[in-house]
């Protein structure tokens, strides 16, 4: 009975979650000023953090707000900043051909929507019953995954490297 | 709780940053764009985990993040160096490559 309650306390929540994060996402490709577009970002990403929590990954969600909105907004509002003269609206963010987007995005939902539902129609996610371990994913990193695990640290290097020498002034 | 939730809503989300790549002209918020598809392809990885019950997922899931803050790095320090040399950043513009 308390486990029947508990699923429909996590549908409800990952519905009103799920709408926030939808109607965020529209604004942020639909929005005409790019700092409310930044900060409609920011709600998305909150959003999918939430969603992780619904989903027991305790610790990727900490990583997501710690990474995505502490950092990186940081740096699309450093981006933003730095390549605009007004901050305001914008009447040329569009492409001439924006429109071709909608049927194309809407041929792909629709073929996705089709696959999973078709795959996944009524495959229930099983009671986790806690977060995932941290632990457990320590492990995983450093012993199974440590070769891509190099391989970002090699990538991260490289990126700080190619952004510096990308943006000096000289 | 059915897995197709997380795996649509997914889709959903990387559809419209689709859409934000095809549509937008702006390279900002084509890199904003490109953030909103790699959220939907996280989305996937914790579900899928969560389905298996191993954290695999959660350990891509990671190195995602990782790779997409690497990429916004990089990003944004082309659309400066465009935008201090053409004093515009945007994307139709740069047509040099266009032969």
């Amino acid at each position: 009975m308390i486990a029947v309650e508990l699923d429909v306390a996590q549908n409800v929540a990952f519905g009103i979650i799920a709408a926030a994060m939808i109607v965020a996402a529209l604004r942020v490709v639909t929005s005409s000023n790019v700092v409310h577009a930044a900060l409609w970002l920011v709600v998305v990403l909150a959003g999918v953090a939430a969603q992780y929590i619904l989903a027991a990954a305790e610790f990727v969600a900490v990583s997501q707000v710690l990474v995505y909105v502490g950092a990186v907004m940081v740096l699309f509002l450093f981006g933003i900043m730095l390549t605009r003269a007004q901050i305001g609206r914008e009447t040329d963010l569009n492409n001439r051909t924006w429109a071709l987007g909608i049927p194309v995005a809407l041929v792909l939902l629709g073929l996705l929507a089709y696959v999973i539902i078709d795959r996944f129609e009524d495959t229930t996610l099983p009671d986790q019953g806690g977060p995932a371990p941290t632990q457990l994913i320590a492990d995983n990193v450093l012993a199974p995954y440590l070769v891509p695990f190099l391989a970002i640290s090699f990538v991260l290097l490289a990126a700080a490297i190619g952004a510096i020498v990308l943006a000096r002034k000289d | 709780m059915l897995v197709a939730n997380f795996l649509l809503l997914g889709a959903v989300l990387f559809c419209i940053g689709v859409y934000g790549v095809l549509a937008r002209r702006n390279a900002v918020m084509v890199l904003m764009s490109v953030e909103l598809i790699l959220n939907a392809v996280n989305l996937n990885f914790i579900a899928f985990a969560l389905l298996h019950g191993n954290v695999d997922g959660h350990v891509f899931a990671l190195y995602v993040i990782a790779i997409a803050a690497a990429e916004v790095g990089v990003g944004l320090a082309m659309v400066l160096l465009v935008y201090r040399n053409r004093r515009s950043i945007a994307l139709d513009e740069l047509s040099e490559m266009h032969g």
